[in-house]
């Protein structure tokens, strides 16, 4: 019997080092989420306070785009090599294969994201005190966009032009993060508590990360057949 | 305990069924609506706050309610045609969401029209317009899902799961209004149910408006078993029953010339 963390462990190395082979599909997302908050600027004029009201909106907005950007690589790849059949073969529960599926787009994807956070703060002019906050809402919520998008491209892979569709499908589910994740960063700007918001964000974080996998296990069975 | 579930996954079994359940939800549901609609119009006595255009209300209220309980029942069917691999449900899933979208649209465009007057807006980003809009969304996800796929199983499959996937946003709408205290108003009727409160709403009004809110259920319910009945007959017209009631609909239809 195969030890479950074993083969998570080895699934998320396998993974991590195919991308790293392609180096400039793992830079792509993180270059279109700078240009996309520096679209802004030039957009809506180059105002401090007006960048620094919209700041948390537009940072998580180019965070959800440039998470949808990189979830297209979560299945397509192994679903068009038949990796995703062996992986589904394997045995232990799929569960745990999703999980690390999951894992790895949060590390590729999201992770570059909270270490440019700061940058992204001092370039749309947020307050140094709320920097922490919103550090925090990329930290609880991009695991919820890993998730739930997971959830999306296991009902897509098999469909030829997928993109468009995987939005319709995805955004509405993420509204209400956003929503709350700018709510918090609002507060923080504000010198209120964020501690509501965050909270709920986490719960977000946790109900997505137990209960997605079945979800896209169902889906890539419907997907794979 | 399903047990009765089980004779439902054949196609004429639910035919027979939804044959005859029809009359009991279209003929209430034309008679209610006419009842309901000059009631609530005519005969109602005007809002001393909002006058006369709080009447879209008779509208408004019971399309809002059943989109979300529409979902609701879609996610249900969904459940089973996953959980029990029905097909019918599939099929009943897919003859919901069009209905339910229609609903919610309805809901969202009188919400717009009474918020003319009354807030002086068309649209506000207040809590329960927004996630109504994501109801909109997540319908035509259901719908656009299903349509991509070129296997009519795996797409139905795949529109289950999505639906039930959706199922969470139903709460946060129901709640929106509670939880977020913004420009809608707090639920006047459902609230009894979830809340346990008194209606919040004068009894001259409220029995138009739970007319109209039952007459709403019976026509949208009658539109999905038509549309059920017609996606039955629509898969299954080579076999030996869909060509026996076809058949016999052509009969009558002469005999009526």
């Amino acid at each position: 019997m195969v030890a479950t963390r074993t083969v998570f462990l080895q699934l998320v190395k396998r993974d991590v080092r195919v991308a790293l082979r392609q180096r400039s599909e793992l830079l792509n997302p993180l270059i279109f989420l700078l240009i996309v908050v520096s679209l802004f600027p030039l957009g809506v004029g180059p105002g401090p306070d007006i960048l620094a009201r919209i700041a948390p909106g537009v940072i998580w907005v180019s965070a959800l785009l440039s998470a949808m950007l990189g979830l297209d690589r979560l299945f397509r790849d192994d679903f068009r090599d038949g990796a995703l059949e062996q992986m589904m073969l394997l045995p232990v529960s799929m569960e745990i294969s999703v999980l690390a599926k999951i894992a790895v787009h949060w590390l590729l994807t999201a992770l570059p994201v909270l270490l440019i956070a700061p940058l992204l703060a001092l370039l749309l002019n947020l307050p140094t005190h709320a920097w922490g906050v919103l550090w925090l809402t990329l930290l609880f919520g991009t695991p919820v966009l890993s998730a739930a998008g997971a959830i999306g491209v296991a009902l897509t892979v098999s469909l030829n032009k997928g993109g468009a569709l995987l939005s319709l499908l995805l955004l509405p589910l993420l509204i209400p993060l956003l929503i709350f994740a700018t709510a918090a960063v609002e507060a923080a700007v504000s010198g209120l508590s964020a501690a509501g918001p965050l909270a709920l964000i986490g719960a977000f974080m946790v109900l997505s990360l137990t209960l997605a996998p079945f979800a896209v296990k169902a889906g890539l069975r419907v997907s794979v057949n | 305990m399903w047990r009765w579930l089980h004779p439902y996954a054949k196609s004429e079994a639910t035919f027979a069924l939804n044959q005859k359940l029809l009359p009991w939800f279209l003929i209430p549901g034309l008679v209610l609506t006419i009842v309901g609609v000059i009631w609530g119009l005519a005969y109602a006595p005007p809002d001393y706050q909002q006058g006369e255009s709080y009447r879209i209300i008779f509208v408004h209220v019971p399309s809002a309610i059943w989109s979300m309980g529409f979902y609701v029942s879609m996610a249900i069917a969904g459940l089973i045609a996953l959980v029990w691999q029905i097909r019918t449900a599939e099929l009943a899933l897919l003859a919901i969401a069009p209905v339910g979208a229609v609903l919610t649209f309805i809901s969202l465009f009188t919400g717009a029209v009474w918020g003319q007057p009354m807030w002086g807006t068309w649209w506000v980003w207040d809590a329960r317009l927004t996630s109504q809009l994501i109801l909109l969304f997540l319908y035509l996800g259901v719908m656009a899902l299903y349509v991509a796929f070129e296997d009519e199983r795996a797409g139905g499959k795949a529109a289950s799961i999505l639906a039930l996937v959706g199922v969470i946003n139903i709460p946060i709408i129901h709640y929106s209004v509670y939880w977020w205290n913004t420009l809608h108003q707090q639920s006047t009727i459902t609230k009894v149910i979830t809340r346990f409160e008194s209606p919040s709403i004068a009894p001259e009004m409220l029995w138009p408006l739970l007319v109209n809110i039952f007459a709403m259920m019976a026509l949208a319910g009658a539109l999905v078993i038509m549309r059920l009945n017609n996606e039955l007959l629509r898969r299954e017209v080579h076999r030996p029953w869909a060509q026996a009631i076809l058949n016999q609909e052509k009969k009558e239809n002469q005999n009526a010339v």
